[in-house]
């Protein structure tokens, strides 16, 4: 998103995660416009630091669902956040979240569709390669 | 369809599996909801059936709990965040009339206001409130704040020095909108009629909109200033 010209703060309650942003990059995150804050998202004031009351977009995508599912309504509700979008592997979660208009991303679901269309593709060619063979 | 009395309560440490306890005994039916294999298997051994081995924050967990005909959710673990949205799909998505939710870190009282689940437990409020109650200087307790109602209750133990030792209730200037409804003394309590004299020791009970509090406290010598050591100790 950085590269795409956005303005990103990122937020982590691991302070080593700062490094891994700078993987890739030939300066620092900071030198490349990018904001790092050291907290989790259930701190109010670490969300303030971040700058979440100017945010126009706000992503939940900690590895913890309830995290995402916490922070994120607290982004939508409190802070009035335009476009909030949560990552929840829970597939069933997701779905019903999404029915109270919160946009959900389930990788779990995307995971399960990117692999039903691989075996279907698979073996739909395996039966046209068959049915050329019998032809 | 109608719900009866059945209960949720998800988390089996020490709160939750003693309050399932309880509940089992005074002959309430509940299902108790544990996600640690082997605390699972150490509480099984005594509740048997009425405990489930599952995460709770997974909806099918819930779902085979029979949570679609529960009349009340408790959820008590140790982690806030499940409790929170626990509670939260409950109330949502299930219907559940009554949930109740524990606060394991205070700071998070404002996620579970702002996401409507209500009303939550927080031991560390209720250990303030004992202190409050036993440190004199206080000496003014909140039992009840019915922030919606705008009226809240609150408990007074009059002290030696108080001014209003030996008064009469209808001699009393309580501040406009407080009210005094109960009197305890030497251990029985009653309600207080226009002429009952106020005695040292005695501990009233005083309802009020939250913004006379200021005023009643004053009034009663509570408020430091003028009031000196011995009334704030004593009131």
């Amino acid at each position: 998103m950085l590269a795409d010209g956005h303005e990103v703060s990122c937020l982590d309650e691991d302070p080593d995660s700062h490094a891994r942003l700078e993987l890739g990059l030939e300066s620092s995150w900071e030198d490349e416009g990018g904001q790092f804050t050291v907290g989790t998202g259930l701190e109010i004031d670490a969300l303030l630091t971040a700058g979440i009351e100017t945010a126009d977009v706000f992503v939940a995508s900690t590895n913890g669902d309830n995290t995402n599912i916490v922070i994120a309504q607290i982004a939508q509700r409190r802070f009035e956040v335009e476009t909030v979008i949560a990552r929840i592997l829970d597939p069933y979660r997701a779905e019903w979240y999404e029915t109270q208009g919160l946009h959900t991303i389930c990788p779990t679901r995307v995971a399960i569709e990117m692999l039903e269309a691989d075996v279907r593709k698979i073996s739909s060619e395996r039966e046209s390669g068959e049915q050329l063979g019998d032809g | 369809m109608a719900r009866g009395d059945y209960m949720l309560v998800v988390g089996a440490g020490k709160v939750g599996w003693n309050l399932t306890r309880e509940l089992i005994d005074s002959g309430h039916e509940v299902t108790l909801i544990e996600s640690d294999r082997e605390r699972y298997l150490t509480v099984e051994q005594e509740l048997e059936h009425r405990v489930l081995y599952g995460d709770a924050s997974e909806l099918w967990v819930l779902e085979r709990a029979g949570i679609s005909r529960a009349a009340m959710v408790i959820a008590v673990t140790g982690d806030d965040e499940d409790n929170l949205l626990i509670c939260q799909v409950a109330k949502d998505k299930y219907g559940v009339e009554r949930v109740i939710a524990r606060v394991n870190n205070p700071r998070n009282r404002q996620h579970f206001d702002l996401l409507g689940v209500k009303p939550y437990v927080s031991a560390t409020d209720l250990i303030m409130r004992l202190i409050e109650r036993e440190v004199p200087r206080y000496g003014l307790v909140h039992l009840l704040d019915l922030a919606d109602a705008k009226i809240e209750i609150i408990d007074l133990l009059i002290g030696e020095e108080a001014t209003v030792v030996g008064k009469r209730i209808d001699q009393l200037e309580m501040p406009k909108g407080s009210l005094l409804i109960s009197v305890v003394r030497g251990g029985s309590g009653f309600v207080p009629t226009a002429d009952t004299v106020l005695e040292a020791g005695d501990e009233v009970l005083a309802v009020l909109d939250p913004s006379a509090e200021e005023e009643l406290t004053a009034y009663l010598g509570l408020d430091g200033g003028d009031g000196g050591t011995v009334n704030r100790q004593t009131i």
